[in-house]
């Protein structure tokens, strides 16, 4: 269980008496590029929240990059971009860089300073990413794809070993959500890092990922593409044509 | 009369140092809570300031005393309105409304008690920051420097928890503690704020600084920065011309306030039409 960068054995999770996950249990090996399916309402974004520690888990065991979740601290080694901001104000007075570097908060304790080393931090990763040119612009100006790409930058400016996404590209048009699956394809073959994408996208994943996870309040399908493809199982699940579809191997 | 001749009376002295004071407190603070939507969060907790301070004058307690007693009242009942919207499932403005209201009611009672409401207490429904004495504007410095070191310290904490309370958790931000400091820095400076416009007008002095600069920043840092020179520009300007033109002075900083809201407004209507 250490080796894994995440490793889940019998999550139960939900809110208010209602249960949203029950017996989940998978693993993520370091490097692995795991994408999260299953229908609406079937603990995609519960188990995100839950892996997050933005929710408690009712029973189960979760270890993150080797270290238990309840005494997990080092949030500097985790990335995260949700489907979008909770509750974004268009007005909020923040600059494209400002943002970026709230994402170096997690890696300092109290008080939480910034120093020279994060403002490297910072233009390293504006740079890599492309976006130096609208450092100074303010967050509410940028048209969605950019605004992502902005959070995506906050999510990356740690080098993180793993990167979580919680459907990134859903308010995105098809050709910015093809570039934005690009980019973190390069980051998880370029960099290693370890990457877990939340999304409804099942015909799409199979181009990135390197393995699936269905989720329908337990784990369907936890496991490579090639096996996915093979299983009767999802076969009988999914129907052929479905099937062939997540494979993305046409 | 010159301004040499009005800062030479004492008490105006007293006025603009420890309006400034205040107003920094006020529009520094003020930006965080505009930009959570907590701006009535002052409102409610000068309301329930209107209460302790009904207590406070039924025990004849006056000015400094006054102010050192309701302190611990005014941070208690901010502790009920955050507990109230964590635990009893209501929403945070429901629970502003809640102790607001609780607040009034129990000052009217009080002062009822007392044998109705008095000169006193509408000095403090209204404000009277030209009779600051010299022990008040010590709290003031005191409160002033307490309240500054705690926005200072957990400045990008607050940054953090105001653009994204959810991405600020998963950041190792401890967001509940935030919002505790936060709400608590709020409740000192309704205390203060209290002498400068008077409890009825507290939550403009909040507000409005935050709002005008909001209109025209790049920036979070240049936000705050611009709300504090808006806040302490719009405070001496008040007192001055209050003064000179013998006006109520909360109300004149009040609607200086308005009148740099609408011109900072306007200049963002104009900059993006050019």
């Amino acid at each position: 269980m250490s080796g894994a960068a995440l490793a889940i054995r019998n999550l139960r999770a939900g809110y208010h008496g209602s249960e949203a996950l029950r017996d989940v249990t998978f693993s993520v090996n370091r490097g692995d590029y795991l994408g999260i399916c299953g229908p609406n309402g079937s603990g995609k974004s519960t188990l995100v929240k839950v892996i997050l520690g933005l929710v408690a888990p009712q029973a189960g065991e979760i270890s993150l990059l080797g270290t238990p979740r309840e005494s997990f601290k080092e949030w500097r080694r985790i990335g995260y971009l949700p489907q979008g901001l909770q509750f974004f104000n268009p007005h909020f007075p923040a600059t494209v860089d400002e943002v970026i570097r709230l994402g170096r908060l997690s890696g300092k304790s109290f008080p939480r300073r910034f120093a020279r080393e994060d403002t490297e931090a910072v233009e390293r990763t504006m740079d890599w990413m492309g976006i130096g040119d609208i450092r100074g612009r303010m967050i509410g100006e940028l048209s969605g794809g950019l605004r992502q790409r902005v959070l995506l930058a906050r999510a990356l400016v740690n080098e993180p070993e793993l990167l979580v996404l919680d459907e990134p590209t859903t308010a995105l048009d098809p050709e910015t959500r093809e570039s934005f699956y690009k980019l973190i394809y390069e980051m998880n073959r370029e960099r290693g890092t370890t990457v877990l994408l939340v999304t409804h996208d099942t015909a799409t994943i199979g181009k990135y990922a390197t393995h699936l996870l269905y989720l329908d309040k337990t784990v369907i399908f936890c496991g490579d593409f090639d096996d996915f493809c093979n299983s009767r199982e999802m076969t009988g699940l999914f129907g052929e044509h479905g099937q062939h579809l997540v494979c993305h191997r046409h | 009369m010159n301004i040499s001749e009005m800062l030479s009376f004492g008490f105006m002295q007293r006025a603009l140092v420890g309006g400034s004071l205040i107003a920094i407190l006020c529009s520094v603070l003020g930006v965080f809570l505009v930009l959570r939507r907590l701006s009535l969060i002052g409102d409610g907790l000068s309301h329930v300031t209107f209460g302790s301070v009904a207590l406070a004058l039924l025990f004849r307690l006056h000015s400094f005393y006054m102010t050192l007693a309701i302190i611990p009242l005014v941070l208690a009942s901010s502790f009920g309105i955050l507990k109230l919207a964590q635990r009893a499932r209501i929403y945070g403005d429901a629970a502003i409304g809640i102790v607001s209201a609780l607040g009034v009611a129990t000052g009217v009672m009080l002062a009822s008690m007392a044998g109705g409401f008095n000169i006193d207490l509408f000095s403090y429904l209204f404000g009277n920051i030209l009779s600051i004495s010299s022990s008040e504007l010590a709290i003031a410095a005191v409160l002033f420097v307490i309240v500054i070191s705690g926005v200072a310290v957990f400045y990008n904490d607050l940054f953090a928890s105001t653009f994204d309370e959810e991405l600020a958790k998963t950041s190792g931000i401890d967001t509940d503690r935030i919002n505790a400091i936060l709400v608590l820095l709020t409740a000192l400076t309704v205390v203060l704020a209290m002498k400068v416009v008077g409890i009825m007008l507290i939550s403009a002095l909040l507000i409005l600084p935050a709002v005008s600069a909001l209109q025209l920043s790049k920036g979070f840092r240049t936000a705050i920065v611009s709300s504090a020179v808006i806040g302490v520009c719009t405070v001496v300007v008040g007192i001055s011309v209050s003064f000179v033109m013998n006006l109520p002075t909360g109300a004149t900083i009040v609607l200086i306030n308005f009148i740099t809201f609408i011109c900072a407004f306007t200049a963002r209507t104009l900059l993006r039409h050019r």
